[in-house]
């Protein structure tokens, strides 16, 4: 039998704590990029300023930059430049027909920074089609007079995903990562979404998927606790689940914690660099950072590790220095249970 | 005393929700609630709303929900609806059964749901592929689903059917793929007492499938529409409810572990009417031919009982006032309780007597007819909103009674850590404290550590001090430090109750905090501990001395030779040989014995006061004590005091003891004893002795004492039932010497019950030693043939086989017994354990196992090596 992707994935994650990467945005910040940088030959009547997904078209060597500076500090996984290249995002730039083309080219720029990096010294490299949440929510009313009302249903989320997943997939990515979960329900459309390429594909596409806290409580924008989260995501058999964004890694680890100790598979957590500042700037310095992650390290709670917003090369390297040499976390074992949930979890012995 | 009662609290609404019993609201099904169909049908979707967050706070643990009516787009208001509830979070927090016999609906719904929510239902009506077509969907929407039990000929009614379809689909899900636990069937409750003969087995058969699917589907759990079984009594509420709870009675000890039913109307099992409850068995059972007949007539009586139950409503309100508070405890009914409380608080000296008596009084009630599965959880939660309703009066009265007192020498919070209900040395340590001055908050049993941190430092005390008394409270211990060293707390920490040890402290409880750690032997060494840790001048070197009598005992700890383990296998291959020629006969009465109250003046017999006298730290043996020098007097007094409270006891009926017995064929296979009980074999894996013996000396294991076949095994659990609401009563009188004095009691009248319902197994129940006679004396030194081991004692130390045991006794229905999450029996008086008859078999300590032990072990229980350590820790390096 041939190994897949996710089997090698696996074997990695069995040595070693592996790093993913860190931001985009704030590292494009730093270019100090124009309206006619963002734009390039393109025109579609809106101005692009601020529209980083579209980078991999008009400034590609940018973002192959940023990618190739993540795995030279120390990156076993790299994502796509590709959060909002989705049609429902891209709208407000007027820029859905080329959602297709973007994700095909941020897989091309991913993939061939990973391929090159894994030449150089062997060790394997990874790629994780990126799929943000998009500003959309499939559980809540952006009305608040109609609480009723949805701005977008299943099925229509369901086809912006799969368009995204497909142009993904396409250009060679090895994982789809869908991340920044703030409403859990868009996550599941998301996973039906990867299924039903799957299914067309006849292959079994290996995802991760990671969610965002929005309150100090543990809870998503949809209100499900880690818990309950898991519950409902755990039909998609994710190779990684874990938390990204939300605050900076002390206040997340609770929820870490309580994660790790009930998802048997890996658990991929990537946190912000702190609070921001006054200014909303992320001023946490890089060894800080990886302080906070040499707890995590030292009491077994990840396999996989990295940044969010406001994390630099820079801190990717202190935590791959943080977490050389040290155990990965052993996947939970958890009795054989049902696990129902509203935004709690419910269990009921089996 | 500062103590903080145990209150209902909104964060008492338990995070995870784990439950025996699942209620499945209805109220939200257009087919079974003529107002909400009433409600969708004008489409008044915020009246609809109330109707689903009313059952959540009526205790509907999972909410259904149905449009299927031919006049309505159900698809739209399927989705109309759960779009509106998940804005609600009182009612999204539950999750959702999505309730269509069209797929359509359903699909529409399972869009509009988060979490994981519950598919009701699918079947094998169109035959096989479609129904796989269609778990394949439900599981790509993250559901679990309702599997009913019908197929292409038809739905199941008999016994068989019901059994054999549940099976083929079972099969077919696991065989694709489908998780075992998240498929729940639904064996169709019909209806009975129709006055079609065919009819009258259909509870009988529903019934005695779901212990059939438990067994033949293992993981699967069994739903049910329960509101169908009382169809013909339509229109007659009272009866209906009757029959419900009647029958949930029996099929929740059947299997069915979830139902669908109005979680706001069950009576509870021994409130209901006793004709009208007789009547209902009868017809569910069909225990006689004019069964319904009976039943229908009965039913008039109760007819438009809604003025009855007026009547019985004006009755109980003329009621002295602390018996209106416990039945609007025990009944859940909050419309008077305000004016009640408040009637109360005046006839009571201080607003916090209000709760500690009378309310705590009702909230035991409840917690007993809970535990012995006579009340459902909805009726508990709705209880607990009554406490919560009358507490909320009382707090304005009691924070404005608080006296500025005298500042207390030391602030401490004590806790029986979480898993361990034991508190007997906890309560003892704490009333001696508080007698030198010292303020307490004792924040109970079962107390999880994220408690004991936030009272730490909301209370900002001096000390935190741990109780337990099992062995699981260890790993508890070591948790709590570990926690408080988290959050850079110092103060320090104070270790106690019977099974810790100063090498446990420090081996494993020192190491895991920065503050100072002490082991607390006793009650006695508590003030000097807590004093000289509160004095300026002392502490510095107390903790540095302490802390290095820790090291030192590390030290030797990891330089000691310790005794050499033999290898499992060679641990076997000496292993204890058993004469088969002694063997006991069989049993003369093979099979389960349920003793419903046995008698208390009998037991009192029996008591062996030694242990009496050392919970109370009295050293010395009964009866010399009685004449000791120095502690005589005090014995004699307590003494005294024990008789006379053993009389009220008895005279008054205080107590209930409980218990049960069962002695079963059982064959060793290995180091396992395999028992053949009510429900098949049972497996019950033991351990072996592996510290290297001398020549001659055997490598004990319990399953050595069973011969490889043919043989009998038994086992009992016994428990003293009926001690809270006499506790209460000490705790509202401030009394905590007949509190601890009737806990004691009460620990040694279930010693006394386990002494008598063994001699009463050796002698008549299995009867192997038909003409013993034995003193007191000789009971207590064991002079009799065969043992008792209990599990978490040496020669069996894991705990966790008690759940195992207590199965096998079918335990907690026969004698209301109930085991915490780390194996702790409530009420906490209890004792458990196996009986094996052969003369040879003795007692033991398996001591120290290795980890190809512990790995053999962690296999047989088929448990992971996490869990198998953490069971085995104590007997682990």
């Amino acid at each position: 039998m041939t190994t897949t992707v996710a089997d090698r994935f696996r074997t990695e994650a069995a040595k070693r704590i592996l790093v993913t990467d860190g931001a985009f945005g704030t590292m494009i910040q730093n270019y100090r990029l124009t309206e006619a940088d963002y734009r390039g030959h393109l025109d579609t009547g809106f101005d692009q300023k601020g529209n980083n997904d579209l980078l991999v078209i008009t400034m590609p060597h940018v973002i192959a930059e940023i990618t190739e500076a993540y795995l030279d500090a120390g990156s076993d996984i790299v994502s796509t430049n590709t959060f909002n290249a989705n049609r429902v995002s891209q709208a407000d730039y007027g820029a859905e027909h080329l959602v297709r083309d973007l994700n095909m080219a941020a897989a091309h720029i991913a993939r061939d920074a990973a391929d090159t990096a894994e030449a150089k010294d062997g060790r394997p490299r990874f790629v994780a089609g990126a799929i943000g949440p998009t500003n959309k929510t499939l559980s809540l009313s952006p009305d608040v007079n109609d609480p009723g009302f949805r701005a977008i249903d299943f099925d229509e989320l369901k086809d912006v995903y799969r368009e995204q997943i497909d142009a993904l997939l396409d250009g060679g990515v090895d994982f789809i990562l869908i991340e920044t979960i703030f409403d859990t329900l868009n996550a599941k459309a998301g996973i039906m979404a990867v299924l039903e390429a799957g299914e067309a594909r006849g292959q079994d596409i290996p995802m991760m998927i990671s969610m965002t806290v929005t309150d100090m409580s543990g809870r998503n924008l949809s209100g499900h606790s880690v818990e309950a989260f898991w519950a409902a995501i755990r039909h998609a058999r994710p190779i990684t689940v874990g938390l990204n964004c939300s605050f900076g890694a002390p206040q997340l680890r609770p929820h870490v914690v309580a994660l790790s100790a009930i998802a048997d598979t890996l658990i991929m957590v990537y946190p912000n660099a702190g609070l921001p500042n006054d200014l909303g700037a992320y001023d946490e310095e890089p060894d800080t950072t990886a302080g906070f992650i040499r707890e995590w390290v030292d009491t077994g709670l990840i396999n996989v590790i990295g940044g969010c917003c406001g994390t630099t090369p820079g801190h990717i390297a202190a935590m791959a220095r943080t977490v050389r040499g040290h155990a990965p976390r052993v996947p939970a074992s958890p009795p054989v249970q049902t696990m129902l949930a509203g935004l709690e979890p419910m269990i009921l012995a089996a | 005393m500062a103590t903080a009662p145990i209150l209902p609290t909104d964060d008492d609404t338990p995070a995870v929700s784990r439950a025996s019993f699942v209620n499945i609201g209805e109220r939200t099904n257009v087919t079974g609630s003529a107002m909400f169909k009433k409600l969708i049908m004008a489409g008044d979707y915020t009246k609809a709303v109330e109707v689903a967050r009313q059952q959540v706070e009526n205790g509907a643990q999972i909410v259904d929900v149905n449009m299927d009516e031919g006049l309505l787009d159900a698809e739209f208001a399927m989705t109309t609806f759960l779009k509106l509830i998940a804005a609600e979070p009182d009612i999204a927090r539950v999750p959702i059964m999505v309730d269509s016999s069209k797929w359509s609906v359903i699909e529409a719904g399972l869009k509009c749901v988060s979490g994981k929510p519950i598919v009701n239902s699918i079947s094998m009506k169109e035959g096989e592929e479609a129904f796989l077509g269609l778990a394949r969907k439900c599981r790509a929407y993250g559901a679990a689903v309702v599997v009913m039990a019908f197929d292409e000929v038809g739905q199941a009614d008999t016994r068989e059917r019901k059994v054999e379809i549940c099976s083929r689909a079972y099969d077919l899900l696991v065989g694709d793929g489908f998780e075992p636990q998240d498929i729940i069937f639904d064996p169709n409750i019909f209806a009975v007492a129709t006055g079609i003969d065919e009819h009258r087995r259909y509870a009988i058969d529903f019934i005695e499938a779901c212990r059939d699917i438990r067994v033949r589907c293992p993981r699967a759990h069994i739903s049910g529409g329960v509101s169908n079984l009382s169809f013909s009594f339509r229109g007659n509420e009272p009866v209906r409810r009757a029959m419900h709870s009647v029958f949930l009675f029996h099929a929740i000890q059947a299997g069915l572990d979830m139902g669908i039913v109005n979680a706001g109307q069950l009576d509870v099992y021994d409130t209901i009417d006793p004709e009208l409850r007789e009547a209902c068995e009868d017809v569910i059972w069909d225990r006689r031919e004019d069964a319904t007949d009976r039943l229908i007539t009965l039913a008039e009586k109760f007819r438009g009982t809604d003025a009855v139950a007026e009547k019985q409503a004006e009755e109980w309100r003329s009621w002295p006032v602390v018996k209106r508070l416990e039945h609007a405890l025990v009944k859940g009914l909050d419309a008077f309780v305000v004016e009640d409380t408040e009637e109360a608080r005046q006839g009571f000296a201080r607003p916090i007597e209000v709760i500690e008596g009378p309310l705590m009084d009702g909230m035991n009630v409840v917690g007993d007819l809970f535990g012995a599965g006579k009340m459902f959880l909805p009726q508990v939660v709705k209880s607990a909103r009554v406490m919560k309703k009358a507490v909320a009066h009382l707090l304005p009265f009691i924070e404005a009674a608080k006296e500025q007192g005298a500042r207390a020498k030391g602030r401490i919070i004590m806790a029986t850590v979480k898993g361990d209900v034991h508190d007997i040395g906890k309560n003892i340590v704490g009333v001696v404290l508080q007698c030198n001055g010292y303020e307490v908050i004792d924040l109970g049993v079962m107390v999880p550590w994220t408690t004991i941190l936030q009272s730490a430092a909301d209370n900002d005390v001096d000390m935190i001090g741990l109780s337990g008394l099992i062995t699981p409270s260890l790993d508890e211990m070591v948790t709590v430090a570990a926690e408080m060293k988290r959050q850079g707390m110092t103060m320090p920490l104070l270790i106690g109750g019977a099974t810790t040890s100063k090498v446990h402290t420090a081996l494993r409880i020192e190491p895991a905090y920065d503050g100072p750690v002490v082991h607390v032997l006793d009650a006695s060494r508590a003030v000097g501990v807590a004093s000289t840790l509160m004095s300026d001048t002392q502490r510095d070197a107390f903790v540095e001395k302490t802390a290095g009598e820790y090291e030192a005992l590390r030290v030797a700890r990891a330089s000691k030779g310790q005794n050499e383990l033999a290898t499992l296998a060679e641990a076997r291959a000496n292993a204890f040989v058993i004469d088969p020629a002694m063997q006991p006969p069989a049993p003369k009465q093979p099979g389960v014995h349920v003793f419903d109250a046995w008698d208390l003046a009998d037991l009192r017999e029996t008591i062996d006061w030694t242990p009496f006298f050392r919970a109370w730290e009295l050293a010395g043996n009964y009866p010399a004590i009685l004449d000791d020098k120095i502690v005589g007097e005090s014995a004699r007094s307590l003494f005294a005091d024990a008789q006379e409270m053993l009389d009220r006891i008895i005279a008054e009926k205080w107590l209930t003891a409980r218990g049960v017995a069962g002695l079963w064929p059982a064959r060793r296979e290995g180091d396992d004893i395999v028992v053949t009980g009510d429900a098949g074999d049972v497996r019950l894996p033991m351990l072996r002795q592996q510290i290297k013996k001398r020549e001659g000396r055997a490598n004990m294991c319990l399953a050595d004492f069973i011969a490889p076949q043919d043989d009998w095994f038994g086992g009992f659990a016994v428990g003293i039932h009926g001690i809270d609401p006499h506790i209460a009563r000490f705790k509202a009188e401030h009394d905590d010497y007949r509190d601890i004095l009737l806990k004691a009691l009460a620990d040694r009248l279930a010693e006394a019950f386990a002494e008598k319902l063994h001699a009463h197994v050796r002698t008549t129940l299995w009867g192997y030693a038909e003409g013993e006679q034995l003193t007191n004396e000789a009971l207590i030194r064991e002079q009799y043939r065969g043992i008792r081991p209990a599990p978490g004692y040496p020669a069996c130390p894991d705990h966790s086989l008690k759940p195992i045991l207590f199965d096998l006794l079918n335990a907690t229905d026969a004698t209301g017994l109930t085991l915490t999450e780390s194996f702790a029996m409530l009420p906490t008086a209890a004792v458990s354990g196996f009986y094996f008859g052969h003369p040879q078999s003795e007692y033991f300590g398996v001591a120290r196992v290795g980890r190809d032990q512990l790995e053999d072990y962690a296999a047989r229980r088929d448990a992971d090596l996490d869990t198998a350590e953490r069971w085995l820790r104590p007997n682990l390096d």
